[in-house]
Parts: C-alpha cells; sequence; structure tokens
C-alpha cells in the first residue's frame, strides 16, 4: 500500500525529524517525487508529505543539518523552507475535541430516540420503565462528556460575574436531566433525556462549524519565527564552520551565510557584500546592498553572495521579536471584540432565566405543586433552549465563507465576518498590496525573438529575483529557451553563457542609471540592453478604491516606503499616502484612527505590516503576504485582483443582516412557543419537533448566502 | 420482552463500535490530510 509506507519499519533510535514547509506542492506527482526522492537521500530515513498543511516531515539522521536537507529538496525541484518549532496546533486539538464530543451526541441522541419513539408510541408499564432506564444510561455518560464545552464555558462566564449563551444551555441541560432522573426514579410517565441530549448534539454541531472555520489563527506569532532561521553555520576562530541552532546562537559569534540562505541572528557584516532582500521589514521589492559594518537583521534574505556577519543579538532580542511582540500585544485588542451571538446571549439569558422562574413561582401560587410547576419551568427552558440561536450565526457564517472562498477569499473566523461587516475606514499597505510586490519587466518588446529565447535560459538558472520575474514574463509569452552553453552563475554580477560562439549574458548593469530604478542589463556579443523593472500596480486597485469609497469606506495609503514612491499611485486613485512609516508607526496610525471613533479595515502584506494587521479592527492580506501576515490577517485573498476586498466586505454585511434575520426568526418562534410552554401545554414530543423546525428554518434562511459573493 | 432484551444491547453494542471506529480513526490521524489521500491512490508505485 502506498498510504503509509515510510515509517513502517521501527525509526532508529537516534534518528530526529524535521518539519519543512513547501507552499508548491499541488498533485500526486509532487508527494510521490519528493517521496521518493528524499529516501533516496544518503541518512534520510523516510519523508512523508502532508498536502493539506503543504509540508513534509522527514526523519533523518541528525547529522544532516538543515540546509542540507533544504538542498535535497531543492534537488528534487521544490522550494523548501524549514520550520523552526512544530509546536502544538492548540485550535485543532479544540477543534478535534469539539468533534468528539458530536460523535458522542449523535451516538446517543439517536439512540435516545429510538427508545423514546417506542414509548410516545405506547410502550407501557414495565417496557417504559426499562426504556427510561435505558435511556439515562446512555444520557449520564453522555452529558457528562459531551456537556462539557458548555459547562465550562458557562462556569468561566458566571465566576466573573458575567453571562452568555452557555449559561442557559448549561442551567437547561442539567435540570432537565435532574428532572427527567427524578422521573425515571420514581416511575413517572415521562423522561426528557432524549430533548437535553439532541440539544446537545445540534449546540456541538454549531460550535463546531465555528471553530472549522477558525482554523489556525492563533498561531501568529510560531509563524512569524519562521522568517528566521532555525539556526547558521558558524565559524569558529580556526576558521572551521559547524551548524549552530538558533537558540543557541551567541552575540559575538561569527556566522557564515551563503546566498539563498537567511539570517538566524542580527548582527554586523565583517565580511563580503552582497544584496539582502529585507522586505518583510521595509516593505521594499529591491534588495538593499550592504558591505562590512552594515547592520543586518535576522529573517533578512541574503541574496547576492556569502557574507560573515558577527553575531550583535539573537533570539528574544532580534528585532523581528520585537515584531512578534508588538503582534501580540495589538492582537490582544482585538480579542475584547464582542460577538454577535454573545451580545445577543446579555439580553437574552436573563430574559429566559427569569421567564422560567417567573412562570415557575405562578404555578406555585396557583396551588400547582412543587412538581408539576418545577416540569413546567423546565419545559420553558427547553422550548427557549437557544438552539435555533446557536445555529443562527455559524450557520449563515460558514455558508458565506464557502461562498467567499470559491471566489478566492478565505476567511479565518465568523467574527471576522462580523468585523468586516463594520469597517468605515481601510488602510492599504502600498508594496505588495496595491502593487503586485514583484519586479515586472517592462520594455521586452524590444527585444527580439531569439534574444528572448536567450533571455529566457539564461534567467532559468538563477534565483535572484529580477531573474525570476524576467522567467515569469518571458515564460508569459510563450517563448522556448534557447539552446546555451557554459550557463555560469557568478554571484554578484550575473548569468553568462555561450550562444554558438557569441558570448552573452545577463546582470548587473555597468552603468548605474539611477540609485532606486531597478534594471538588469543583456549583453550579447558586443551589443548590450538595459532591461528595466517596475513594481507594477494591481490590475484593479484604481476600481477597487473608488469601489471601496462607494460603499462609505474611507480609504488611506500606508507605507514603509519613501514618499516619492508613493506619489504615482497615491494620484492615479486621488487617495492620501503617508510615507516612511516603520511597523510601530503604522501601528500608532491605526491607534491614532481607532481613537477618532473610526473602524480600520487593514489590508497590507508584509511583516512591517503585521502590527497594523492584529490591531485594524478587521484585516485582509494578499495571498503573496508573509506567512506571518497571512496568519495575523483575518482574510487572505488570492491572485492578482484587488476586487475581492470590497467583495469581502459587502458579503459580509450580507452575512450580518442575514444574521440578525435569523435572531428575528428564532426570536420570534420564541414569541409564539413560550406562551404556551407557561401555560403547560408543550408535551416533549412538541417541544422536540418544534426545536427541530426552527433549527431547520434558520439553516434555510443561511443558505439564502451561498451567492452572497459577488 | 426477551427479544428486545437480545435485540437493544446488539444495537447498542454495534452503534458503540461504530462510535468506537470513529474515535480510533481520529486519533489515528486518518483525517489529518485529507488532501493528500485523495491524491495518493493516483501515484504509480515504481517497484
Amino acid at each position: 500500500m502506498a498510504t503509509q509506507p515510510v515509517f513502517a519499519e521501527a525509526p532508529a533510535p537516534d534518528s530526529i525529524e524535521s518539519l519543512f514547509a513547501v507552499p508548491t506542492l499541488h498533485c500526486a506527482g509532487c508527494i510521490a517525487k519528493i517521496e521518493n526522492g528524499l529516501s533516496k537521500v544518503p541518512g534520510v530515513e523516510g519523508a512523508r508529505v502532508n498536502m493539506t498543511a503543504k509540508r513534509v516531515a522527514i526523519r533523518h539522521d541528525p547529522a544532516l543539518s538543515p540546509p542540507e536537507l533544504k538542498a535535497a529538496i531543492a534537488a528534487i525541484g521544490f522550494d523548501a523552507e524549514p520550520l523552526a518549532d512544530p509546536g502544538v496546533d492548540v485550535a485543532a486539538a479544540e477543534n478535534r475535541g469539539l468533534i468528539r464530543a458530536l460523535a458522542v451526541a449523535g451516538f446517543a441522541a439517536m439512540n435516545i430516540m429510538l427508545l423514546s419513539v417506542s414509548i410516545w408510541s405506547g410502550a407501557d408499564g414495565a417496557t417504559r420503565q426499562m426504556f427510561h432506564w435505558l435511556s439515562a444510561l446512555i444520557a449520564l455518560p453522555t452529558i457528562a462528556y459531551a456537556g462539557q464545552p458548555f459547562f465550562r464555558s458557562a462556569f468561566a462566564a458566571l465566576r466573573q460575574g458575567r453571562t452568555n449563551m452557555d449559561v442557559p444551555i448549561s442551567i437547561g441541560v442539567l435540570l432537565t436531566t435532574g428532572m427527567s432522573l427524578y422521573e425515571t426514579l420514581t416511575g413517572g410517565h415521562h423522561a426528557w433525556f432524549d430533548g437535553a441530549v439532541m440539544l446537545l448534539f445540534f449546540l456541538l454541531a454549531g460550535r463546531c462549524l465555528d471553530s472549522l472555520m477558525r482554523g489556525r489563527a492563533r498561531a501568529g506569532v510560531a509563524a512569524l519565527l519562521k522568517q528566521t532561521a532555525p539556526g547558521a553555520m558558524v565559524l569558529d576562530a580556526q576558521g572551521a564552520s559547524h551548524w549552530v541552532r538558533a537558540d543557541a546562537l551567541r552575540p559575538g559569534m561569527r556566522m557564515l551565510a551563503a546566498a539563498g540562505e537567511r539570517l538566524a541572528a542580527d548582527g554586523r557584516v565583517v565580511d563580503g557584500s552582497s544584496g539582502l532582500d529585507i522586505a518583510f521589514l521595509t516593505g521594499e521589492s529591491a534588495p538593499v546592498p550592504v558591505g562590512p559594518g552594515d547592520e543586518v537583521q535576522a529573517g533578512a534574505l541574503n541574496i547576492d553572495g556569502p557574507i560573515i556577519v558577527a553575531v550583535t543579538a539573537a533570539g528574544a532580542d532580534t528585532v523581528i521579536a520585537d515584531i512578534a511582540r508588538l503582534m501580540e500585544e495589538a492582537a490582544q485588542g482585538k480579542s475584547r471584540y464582542v460577538r454577535i451571538a454573545d451580545r445577543a446571549a446579555r439580553l437574552y439569558a436573563p430574559c429566559v432565566h427569569l421567564l422560567a422562574a417567573l412562570s415557575f413561582a405562578g404555578w406555585m401560587i396557583a396551588g400547582a405543586g412543587m412538581h408539576q410547576a418545577l416540569l413546567i419551568a423546565v419545559a420553558v427552558l427547553l422550548i427557549t433552549c437557544p438552539c435555533a440561536l446557536g445555529l443562527a450565526v455559524p450557520a449563515a457564517q460558514i455558508v458565506a465563507c464557502g461562498a467567499l472562498m470559491k471566489r478566492g477569499v478565505l476567511v479565518k473566523d465568523g467574527s471576522a465576518l462580523e468585523r468586516l461587516a463594520e469597517v468605515d475606514e481601510a488602510v492599504f499597505d502600498k508594496t505588495g498590496t496595491l502593487t503586485l510586490g514583484r519586479p515586472t519587466p517592462h520594455g521586452l518588446d524590444r527585444l527580439e525573438a531569439q534574444d528572448k529565447a536567450i533571455v529566457l535560459a539564461l534567467a532559468r538558472g538563477s534565483r535572484h529575483p529580477l531573474s525570476v520575474a524576467l522567467r515569469q514574463a518571458v515564460e508569459a509569452e510563450g517563448v522556448m529557451p534557447a539552446a546555451l552553453e557554459d550557463i555560469r552563475e557568478q554571484p554578484g554580477e550575473g548569468m553568462s553563457g555561450r550562444f554558438g560562439d557569441e558570448a552573452v549574458s545577463l546582470g548587473r548593469p555597468r552603468s548605474l542609471i539611477s540609485l532606486f530604478d531597478l534594471a538588469s542589463e543583456y549583453r550579447r556579443g558586443e551589443q548590450a540592453t538595459l532591461l528595466r523593472f517596475a513594481d507594477a500596480p494591481r490590475p484593479d486597485a484604481v476600481v477597487t478604491l473608488a469601489d471601496l469609497n462607494a460603499m462609505g469606506v474611507t480609504t488611506l495609503i500606508a507605507s514603509g516606503d519613501r514618499p516619492e514612491a508613493l506619489e504615482a499611485i497615491s494620484r492615479a486613485t486621488g487617495t492620501t499616502a503617508i510615507g516612511h512609516l516603520r511597523p510601530q508607526d503604522k501601528l500608532a496610525l491605526i491607534g491614532r484612527l481607532k481613537a477618532a471613533g473610526h473602524r480600520v479595515l487593514m489590508v497590507g502584506d508584509g511583516l512591517n505590516d503585521g502590527p497594523a494587521l492584529a490591531a485594524g479592527h478587521a484585516s485582509m492580506a494578499p495571498a503573496s503576504a508573509s506567512d506571518a501576515s497571512q496568519l495575523a490577517a483575518d482574510a487572505v485573498f488570492l491572485g492578482d485582483r484587488l476586487a475581492p476586498v470590497p467583495m469581502a466586505v459587502r458579503a459580509a454585511r450580507r452575512t450580518v443582516r442575514v444574521v440578525k434575520q435569523n435572531f428575528a426568526l428564532a426570536i420570534g418562534y420564541n414569541i409564539f412557543a413560550v406562551p404556551l410552554a407557561i401555560l403547560g401545554h408543550v408535551t416533549p414530543l412538541v417541544a422536540a419537533l418544534a426545536m427541530s423546525s426552527s433549527s431547520l428554518i434558520v439553516v434555510a434562511n443561511a443558505l439564502r448566502l451561498k451567492g452572497a459573493a459577488r | 420482552m426477551t427479544g428486545v432484551a437480545i435485540l437493544i444491547p446488539i444495537a447498542l453494542c454495534l452503534g458503540l463500535l461504530g462510535l468506537g471506529a470513529f474515535f480510533w480513526a481520529l486519533r489515528d490521524g486518518q483525517f489529518e490530510d485529507a488532501d493528500g489521500a485523495a491524491v495518493r491512490i493516483l501515484i504509480d508505485e515504481e517497484d
């Protein structure tokens, strides 16, 4: 079988497991290539791909270092990033617990319902007694297990002197169970184990839907540390190099960073010169040239040539760790947001308690006796139990999220939709958000077809961002690469090769045209052509901003870039732009807007936007964003277009409208059913049917949101 | 009545068996990588 071939044999005792993120995984062929290719690498015992998480777990000899494994994956043809720490996925564990509880409740509800049906259809005497006992036998452990999520949350709320939706649920379930048990013990005619367990089942279904969407939203900080390397090659006094883990790096060590590697610690360059990609910090796509004496930050990607860096700060003292802390603090503000369902519960729960208590008191005064009065109070609690309310919100949100997902917007959390519906101010980052964030060559049409083929053949061999951009642009025109000989990459200079007997090359321009312009020079024989690059705006940036304005959302551009670089886009979109903002400045800007009473939607991609994304009332990031930003954002949109942003806001507003309709439906049902229950006319069968039908109506209304994303 | 006494335990046991199987599958990681499982069937085994 192909499913579990890898770890079938017992792993050698001293092997370790490393995790790599492989974002380009997309088909069965990729899985086979990586798993088979890696098992052939000496020292690797096995590899197992997880397609859903786009990860590969490699079990290997501890002697193999992460860069070697990364190179092995690259040799197979995939880009991989080592994951610093697998960590424990808290949200996934919580979700699994809920699914387990749902399975138990579903099993119990079906069996108890089966027994109840035979009681309703006339089982009598000893048979009814036995069926009640059987129901109790199934229901009691089920409620003790599957009811825990509600009991725990209700207890936590009560201890803080608050009340939420879980309080009436818990009281209702416990009281119903207690009454049923009493009835069973005394040989009474009715028991409501079926109602209590079915209630739990419906509510757990809503809870599961809710937590499915939440996904991995909480793991933001763990992902941020992915940006730094898990370790570095450190040079000792004799000049020999050995691998040191990032958490063992100390100031004063000298680490060697080869081209294509990320730095593992902050430091100062002592030898060599190169270009560093620090887009995660500044958002600028152009590599920054560094030489001896320059300061460099952990997480920077070394692009051109090897450099030796003296470590000045490692681990928790690095700039990137500071941003992680900022993000964590900013996200705390968001967690104080009260969800619509809980806001409704604040009003609803006291009403329900009061009604049940009043009907108990009323029947006591009317002289009905303790037993009957308690039965009626339980019926009131059961029938008002927010079954429909519990489904009203998650059902609408999951349908809307599904519709948005089909249009390329991934929403992480139900509360994100609620917050997205409330925004009235949108702050956009520039590089990578309003623009594509990658250099695109222009003026390619000046090249002859043959030259394009040569350029493609040269660019293919290099991972320099400009080469990658050239390759993508030329490949998009359907050009096939020319056959070249002697292709070589000279770090810092570029690619060179031979076409027939002409020397051809692609590299750094000999004459420096402008300090900020990105350019690459293509030389063939004596003739040289300059290829210029620019960061192109997203195709619909102007329309999108106008669209948002028309929806009553004001827009603003906030960037870490130079103000001159913002002029063009600011003029094109007619939007105010603020430049030179550091991550903490963006955070402060959001804070000022918040203080002015605005609800801010932050749209950004870079790590420098991370704190602002976490602080915004709602936030969105393009799929090209850094992992940390994608995790900090409430929603991620795919593709080169910006139109998903207003579409998501519009869909969110419609969702909230449907949620409110659902509340109205659920409350309307209660207004109709509660008087009947208070008057003592509701039998268990009626209560069960009414509960299910009100839930179905609410779900059907939510299904109307299928076309919400337009 | 004796029929019920036999049939009900059998029905409950079968249900519990299904529940147990689901729990086992959940713990065993059968739902960890649903996308991967769907495409793995397409991999040709070379040996």
